[in-house]
Formats: C-alpha cells, structure tokens, sequence
C-alpha cells in the first residue's frame, strides 16, 4: 500500500507491471490519470470520482465507485471498505479489465473467468454475506432502469423476481414449497453467466499512448 | 398431388421409393421447363407449340369457321407462365432434395442446385432448343436485391460493429490485394505462355481479377447458413462479402473506363480512391435516406396495419435502385436502409407484420437463391466455351493463393489491434470461406464484347473458379469445420440473467473507460445511444413506446413467449417456484394452516366447476375453508391507485401488438391488471394459502383476463388469460385458450396460429388476487381445436434474440 512519490519510480512501476500485467507505458498512463484524478495527491476518494462529469450519467455510478474502494478486490481474503486509495488499489482494479492474452490454455481462461466474475460479484453483494439476496438484486435491476422512471422501477422488481426464479431453477433443480432460497452464492452466479464468455467481453482497451490531456 | 401427399404420408419410406419419387420430380420440372424454353422460341401468331395442347380445336374447316370451343393463345400469357414455371421448377428442386436427408446432409443445397441446372441446361440443349442464359439485368435488378435485404435486415449488429475494423480491412484491403495480385500474376503468365494468351492485354487481366476476386455474398450465405460456426466467423466472412461490393463496383468501372481510354495516369488513380469513397460513403447515405423515411413512415401506420410490410419492401428496393442510378454501391445502399430501419420499424409495426416480413424476406430470397444457382448451371451449358488450360488452372489456384496470402498477412496486422485475436483456426476458416459465386459470373457477362475479345475464355474461367469453390470448398467445409473442433455457434437464446449482465457490463465498461479516461469504444456507443434515446426515437417511433428501454422490452417479450410456450405445452410442474424465492412473513406463518394435496385439488376443482365472472372473488370461496388474513385487506386498497395507473401503460403497450386497435378501456367490465410480483410481496396470505399455491408462476406475468361475454362480441380482439399456474392447473389454461381460441376463429378467418400473441388483452379484466381467474365465460360455442404454432414462438425468439 503505501503512497506514491510524485516522481515515477521505475522500480515500482516494474513491480507493479509484473504484479498485474500491464506494461510500462500502460501504467504510466494510468498514473498519469491517477494524478489528474486526485489533483496531483497521493490518494483518491469518492468524491474525486464523482466529479468525472461523464460518469455523471452511468446509471451504475454508484456501484462502480464502490468497487474501488472495496477491500475484497484487493485481494481474495479482504473485507469491507476504505475511504481512500492509493495507486496501487487503483491499477488493481483496472487490472480486472485487462483483456485475455492470445495463447492461453482452458484452465487459465477459466481461471481468469472467476476472477472477473468473482469482480462482478462483489458489485452486487453490498453486504458481503457471500450471497446475492433477492433484494440485493432487485436494487442492481433498477439501477439498472433508472434512467427510464416510474415506468422502470414497476417493472424492475418483476424482472429481478424472474431472472432470481430462473437462478434458482437451474442451480437448486427441485425445491419443495416450503424450501427457500437464499440467494444467488457465487457458484451459482458461475453457472448461470457461463454463457457470455465474460473474459471476451469484459475488458477495455489499455492505450500505451497518454490520452488524458484530451478528456477531462 | 393428392395421389403424392399419401404417398409422402407415412414415416418410412424406403430410400429406393425416395430416389424415384425425386427422379419422378425431376423429370416432371425438365419437361416443364424445356417446354418453356421451346416456347420462347416460338414464332408469333401462331400460339401453339407441339408439346401443349393437343385439343386444339380450329384447324381444318371448310367453308365456314367453326366457332371455336376450345382455342389456344399462348402468346398472352408466355412471359409470366415461362417464370412461374422456372420458379416452380426450383421450389420442387428445393422440395426434392429435402426428402432425400442422406443428400442434403452430405452436399450443400448449392452444389445440388448447380446440378439440377446443368441437367436441365443440358437436357434443353438435347431438345434442340437454346437454354437460356441467366440475365445479367434480371439478376442485378431481381434475383440479387431480395437476398441481399434479407441479409440487411437481420444483421446481427451487435458482432458487426464490434468487429466492423477487421471486416473493413479485409473487405477493402483484402480485396484490393487480391484483384491487383491475380491481375497481375495472370498477365505475367499470359506473357510468358505466350500465343493466344500473349494478345489479352494488361487491362483486361485487371478486370478479370478485380471480378473474381470478389467474395460473394449469396454463396457465402448459401454455405455458412448449413454449418453453424460461432457468431464472430460468420459475421467476418459474410461481412466482408457484403462490404466487398463497394471495391469491386469501383474497379470494375474504372477498369472499364480504363480499357475504353487506352492511357493511365496517377491523376486517374487519384480519382480512383476518391471514387472509392463515394460510390460507398454515397451508397450508404442513400440507404440511410431511405430508412429513415421507411421508419418514419412506419410511425403513422396503426391504421393500416395490413400495407405495413409493403413499405419496408418498398423503400429498400427503392434504396436500392436509387444507389444503381448513380452507380453507388446498392448492395450498401440496400444493407444501410435495412440496419437503420429496423429498430424503429419494429417497434411501431405490429406483430403480424413483423411475421410477415420475415417470412416474406426469407420466401424471397430462398427463391432467389435457388433460382440463381439453378441458372448458373444452365448458363454453363448454354454459354460458348474456350477452354485454355493454362489460363484456368492458374486462374483457380492464383485465387486460392492469393487468398490465403491475403487473409494471413491483414491478420497480422490487423490482430495489433484487436483485442480478442484471431487464431490461426480462424483464419483458415476465413480464408477457406471465401467463395465466389454469381455476381462474379454475371459482371463477366456485362461485359462488352468488342473491348474483351477474350471474353468467353474469362467466362468459361469463372465458370470453372465458381464451380470449384462452390462444390470443393463448400462441400468440404463442413468436415474440416469438424475436424478443426472450430467453435460452433451458441443455439440457445438469452436468458434474462444474460440480458441483465449484458447491459450491466455495457454501462460497467463504459464507466471504467470514463474513469480511465480516454474514449474508448463504449464511451461512444454509449453517447450513441443516448443522443438515439434523447431525439431520434422521438421522432421514428409514435407513442409511448419510444421510452421503453430494451431490458424492459427483452422481459416482455420473455414473458410472453413463456407463457404462450407454457399454455401450449401444459408445461411440467415448474420445479422452483415464487414462493421459494420470497422472503418469508414469520407473520404469516402463524396463521397459514397446512393444506393437503388433496384439498388443494378440491378447492381448484370446486373453483373450476363455476365458470363465474372473473369479479367472484376468491374470498368467498375461501371462507369455507381457509383463515382470513387482516393484511388481505390492506393489500387491496394499496394496490388500487397503483392498478389504475398500470392498467393505462399496460394497455398502451399492449395496443401495438393488435391488428386492430383496441377499444378504450372504459367498457363496463372491471379493467384491472396486476403484475403477480405485487401480490408476492406482501407474501403469501393465509387468504389463500390455496391460491398462494396457484399462485405459483414460471415467470411472474401480467394478469389478464377476459371480459365478460357482451362485450366480447363487440370485440374483435380477444385477450389471452395468461394465467401461470403450476401443472394442476395447466388443463385449465388449455381449455381457456382453447375457447378463446375458438372465438378467434369466429371473428377472424385463419390467423389462428398467431393471434395469440398478437391479441393480447386489449381487454383487462380485473382479477383478484388470486389467480386462478380461470373462470372463461363460456361465450364460445365452438372450442375448436386449435394449434399455436411452432413458429410462432421460434420467431418471438429470433425476435429477441437480435
């Protein structure tokens, strides 16, 4: 953890890269963010991410700041969240969106599955009991609507109470009346998102040429 | 056929009855067609052929002329008979090869096509008549357009923006490289070969390999459709196919102009590139005219639901032939209109007509393709041959060299900047993929014959290029593509988990770039969308369903598909259900009694037995046998204010899946709709711990019930009681559809198969909570068997699904 100095350390940079994967350029790119991001500080807060006016009208802003300040994407065994991060939370996160390297075998792909879908995960599970519960859900379906009114919040819940109806039928098979269902664990969330290869389709380009001075 | 559809009836039949009946088929088509083509040769006036009608009734008369009872004039009607029998030739060809599953497994329809037009091109040729040659104007302006739409139309656009850079470089690049290398390497081997070959001139070399080096769509159609490969090859290849048109048309043209001047300078050149960017920038343009048009005129056609296709048809073609008057790029023009209409079309078009325009698009273009195919194989008869080896083994293998040449280096450069690379396995299938087919043919044909001596030597060499992609490489694909374990395409449809995550990655994605701070490829599609969302929707799309968003729309369209599905099929016991998920009431808990099994079936048996009006509550029934709940009442008046307000958007968004637009909801009967999810929350109620069974749902869903009888028969429409319940209850839906069904087929003829979707509930009743509002008044006299259709519900997939 630690701060950051002010100028780029070399060292550091090469142990982060081999830490998380990206390149040199990449992670002096992102420090440049970093530090246009906290107004040349060492550490960010949310504020600083509320005030990048395109993340203003992200109908998951909310989720998305929190996912940088939560412990359990720092590293497996964290808990809770903090009020500030320094660079290297920062290139962490931005680590989950790497993109998946050309050669790599099945049980890399897969691994590297879980952990961005161990990533997504912790957005939806705010209380961190292991467990997506229904209404955990419903509020990620109508954050999800927002943007579209009343009209969205009606239906938020029937489609959360859908989507939840269909996890339970194919993770639990049969359940007497009385059974309940507790919540979406994180191996049921594995089962049912096995469809969209999330290691294909999460990611972002990483630029190795410094971009920011275009946007704000 | 009578005789033939009880000779098709039964299940088995030998193989050796199969191949005489296809025989029998053939024989019967290449009769007809060859009494077609003798009778374009007929001389005017004369109106008879040997071959027809053998009753004719006025030949030899004396001095006065009988009347004549019976007379033939077959010049009338000798342009549309000649067609219709050519196309009823290739849809019994199409009929033919499907009965014989060996075949059609083993050889791709294409190649079986080719076939059929050789044997019938040669059959005609035996007869002494002259077969035809395929049109080239025909083709272009009749045969080419129906396909191409149909491809337009239903591009899946998600994989084709994604990958929009690698199917450029390819489409434009890859086909530059190949027309220049095959022109060139041709000419050098004209050179060196020397004699007859030595006289073909540089230009004309050119020419040929900017024809042949096109990938042609309607091939790669025609193959990839049978072998199912993933999502991101197909999108590739056919891509490429489609966008190639541009590049081809401008050097095909420029060559011309070229072969006319004799001289080549850079400022031609120049103009060249520049040419390049208009003929396709141009074609798009054109095409997106005229799909914004077509969907803002698609906005005031609620009233007249029935011409609603006619117009998507209509302005494509019209794109289409616009783009053809300004030698732009149609093939662009007529992909730009479909992509940009679609989306506002559909959601202001009934569902009839949505029906109706994919199945009219495919009926279209299958015959177009089948008639091409077929064509293509007379013509190879019909057309006169120069056969030089040297030209036409170089030629065949220059294409698959330059091919493989060009489709490996793009992809070294171009897999820099992708960020999902393509494997080598990709890029065989690619290269491999790249069939040329009758568009290459037919730009052969157009051209002029005193600037091409050489002209019937580069036909027989397409011919030949065009038959060994289509029959080596489309025949072998398939089991390489088994072979390579290449992934196949996903068959299933989204679920709504996917769908949710979908969208939640999208605004995720977007997110992280903002933070990240450069403006990546979401951030802009994301801008897209909303400035789509903000001002174009309002203007292409009448109503309220401008603001409805797409994971809204998905759920709906989920719904009913799961519940047409589930009222059809009686559906198996529904393993999880509601209850499971809720959370539960300790409360209730208290007051909840046990029921057994067999009082549940009691209670549903009594309810079942009244058919009373849906305003019965279940209260009263209950009363009998179960508690009260205190909380019941509450529940009622909560949700009052809320129904009212549901039931006006509900119906309005109902109303775009009617034919006929709906009544206003101010019709006596009690108009109240529920989403059953409501009721869920407060929990399960003792007031019904029977109905709590039944209100056990697959998917919670919009209640809607029937009117009552009076008012039905002032309706046209019915609504569809789309009751979930779990399998107890399943006979009961059957029975209700079954009856609303058989008042559908009173008020309206045929259409049965789709009305269920499209009629829903322009009537809403009310129902309580309890759901099993199974009462049907039982206004129809006639319950008649009725089927939903298969395909109905495939296509509410399909629909989703893009």
């Amino acid at each position: 953890m630690g701060g950051f100095h002010s100028v780029p350390n070399d060292q550091r940079y090469r142990e982060l890269a081999e830490k998380t994967g990206f390149s040199l350029e990449q992670i002096g790119n992102l420090h440049h963010r970093f530090k246009q991001l906290s107004h040349n500080g060492n550490t960010l807060r949310r504020d600083d991410f509320s005030k990048i006016p395109d993340l203003a009208c992200n109908p998951i802003r909310f989720e998305i700041i929190e996912a940088f300040f939560d412990k359990r994407n720092f590293n497996a065994h964290g808990e809770g969240s903090v009020e500030e991060i320094g660079f290297e939370e920062f290139i962490t996160i931005m680590s989950y969106f790497r993109p998946p390297s050309l050669h790599m075998s099945e049980e890399q792909r897969e691994k590297l599955r879980r952990v961005k879908l161990r990533f997504l995960f912790n957005m939806h599970d705010t209380d961190n009991d292991g467990t997506i519960t229904l209404q955990e859900y419903r509020h990620v379906v109508e954050e999800l609507l927002s943007r579209s009114g009343a009209l969205g919040r009606e239906t938020a819940k029937g489609i959360a109470d859908a989507a939840m109806l269909e996890v339970a039928s194919i993770s639990m098979g049969h359940m007497e009346p009385d059974e309940f269902y507790e919540g979406i664990t994180f191996e049921h969330f594995l089962k049912i998102l096995k469809g969209i290869e999330i290691e294909s389709k999460m990611h972002i380009r990483f630029l190795n040429v410094d971009t920011t001075i275009l946007c704000k | 056929m009578p005789a033939l559809s009880q000779v098709f009836g039964g299940p088995r039949r030998s193989p050796g009855m199969r191949w005489s009946l296809l025989a029998a088929v053939l024989i019967l088509s290449v009769i007809a067609s060859s009494t077609a083509a003798s009778a374009i040769h007929t001389k005017q006036g004369n109106g008879t052929t040997p071959h027809t009608d053998p009753k004719t009734n006025g030949t030899i008369t004396h001095t006065k002329k009988a009347f004549p009872v019976l007379s033939v004039n077959y010049d009338y009607v000798r342009m549309p008979f000649e067609i219709s029998l050519w196309i009823l030739l290739a849809s019994l060809m199409k009929l033919g090869f499907h009965l014989v599953p060996r075949l059609s497994g083993v050889v791709p329809e294409s190649c079986l096509l080719i076939v059929v037009g050789l044997l019938v091109g040669g059959l005609i040729k035996l007869m002494g008549e002259h077969p035809p040659v395929l049109d080239s104007k025909l083709f272009f302006l009749c045969l080419l357009p129906p396909i191409i739409l149909d491809a337009g139309y239903f591009l899946p656009i998600r994989p084709f923006t994604e990958n929009v850079g690698t199917i450029l470089m390819f489409a434009v690049v890859g086909t530059l490289w190949n027309a220049f290398f095959m022109g060139l390497m041709l000419y050098g081997v004209c050179q060196a070969e020397g004699g007859q070959l030595g006289e073909v001139p540089l230009l004309s070399c050119l020419i040929f390999g900017s024809i042949v080096s096109a990938v042609d769509p309607v091939a790669v159609l025609a193959v990839f459709e049978e072998i199912h490969i993933n999502e991101l090859l197909h999108i590739l290849v056919f891509g490429e196919s489609l966008l190639n048109d541009a590049v081809t048309v401008v050097l095909y043209h420029l060559f011309e102009e070229f072969a006319n001047e004799g001289v080549v300078t850079v400022a031609d050149a120049f103009l060249g590139v520049i040419c390049f960017l208009v003929v396709s920038l141009g074609g798009i343009l054109v095409g997106a005219i005229y799909g914004v048009l077509g969907a803002f005129t698609s906005r005031f056609t609620s009233h007249t639901r029935v011409i609603e296709p006619l117009f998507v048809f209509l302005y494509s073609y019209m794109a289409y032939l616009s783009a053809e008057v300004f030698h732009l790029s149609g093939i662009m023009a007529l992909i730009a209109c479909g992509v940009v209409m679609r989306p506002y079309v559909e959601a202001n078009i009934s569902h009839k007509s949505y029906t109706t325009i994919k199945y009219f698009l495919k009926m279209w273009s299958s015959v177009s393709e089948t008639l091409i195919f077929i064509f293509l194989g007379v013509s190879t008869v019909a057309g006169q041959h120069v056969w030089n080896w040297t030209f036409i083994i170089t030629t065949i293998f220059l294409c698959l060299i330059s091919r493989v040449l060009g489709v490996v280096g793009l992809t070294s450069v171009i897999n820099r900047f992708r960020i999902v690379k393509l494997t080598s396995k990709d890029q065989f299938i690619v290269a491999y993929g790249g069939l040329r087919g009758a568009i290459a043919f037919s730009l052969v044909y157009l051209l002029p014959e005193d600037h091409f001596p050489m002209k019937n030597m580069f036909l027989t060499a397409i011919i030949t290029v065009v038959f060994f992609t289509v029959f080596v490489q489309g025949m072998t694909i398939r089991p390489l593509v088994e072979l390579l374990a290449v992934k196949k395409k996903k068959e299933t449809k989204h679920s709504i988990n996917e769908e949710i995550h979908i969208q939640f990655l999208d605004h995720l994605l977007t997110g992280i770039e903002d933070v990240c701070g450069h403006y990546g490829h979401h951030h802009w599609k994301d801008k897209l969308s909303r400035f789509n969302k903000a001002y174009v929707k309002k203007w292409l799309i009448g109503g309220e369903r401008s603001m409805e968003p797409q994971l809204i729309s998905f759920y709906h369209k989920m719904e009913l598909k799961q519940a047409l599905m589930m009222l059809e099929s009686g559906g198996p016991t529904p393993n999880v259900s509601m209850q499971n998920i809720q959370p539960r009431r300790t409360v209730q808990e208290r007051l909840i009694p046990r029921l057994s099994r067999g009082r549940e079936e009691e209670i549903r048996n009594i309810l079942r037995a009244n058919l009373q009006h849906t305003r019965q509550r279940l209260r009263s029934y209950s009363r009998h046998t179960l508690f009260d709940d205190p909380l019941e009442e509450e529940e009622e008046d909560l949700s009052e204010a809320q129904m009212r307000k549901k039931r006006v958007e509900m119906h309005r968004r109902m109303s775009h899946y009617l034919t006929v637009p709906a009544k206003p909801p101010t019709s006596p009967p009690i108009r109240r709709v529920r989403f059953e999810s409501e009721n869920q929350v407060f929990g399960s109620t003792p007031g019904s711990t029977a109905s709590s069974r039944f209100q056990v749902s697959v998917v919670p869903s919009i209640q809607l019930t029937r009117a009552p009888i009076a008012h039905m028969e002032q309706m046209s429409q019915d609504s569809v009681s789309l009751v979930d319940e779990s399998s107890s209850s399943q006979q009961q839906d059957k029975q209700q559809q079954q009856q609303q069904q058989g008042g559908q087929q009173d008020s309206e003829t045929g259409g049965v198969s789709t009305s269920t979707g499209s009629s829903l509930g322009a009537e809403l009743s009310a129902s309580e909570r309890e759901q099993d509002h199974l009462r049907l008044p039982r206004c129809f006299s006639d319950p008649g068997p009725n089927k939903i259709d298969e395909e109905e519900e495939e296509e509410e997939g399909d629909r989703f699904g893009s």
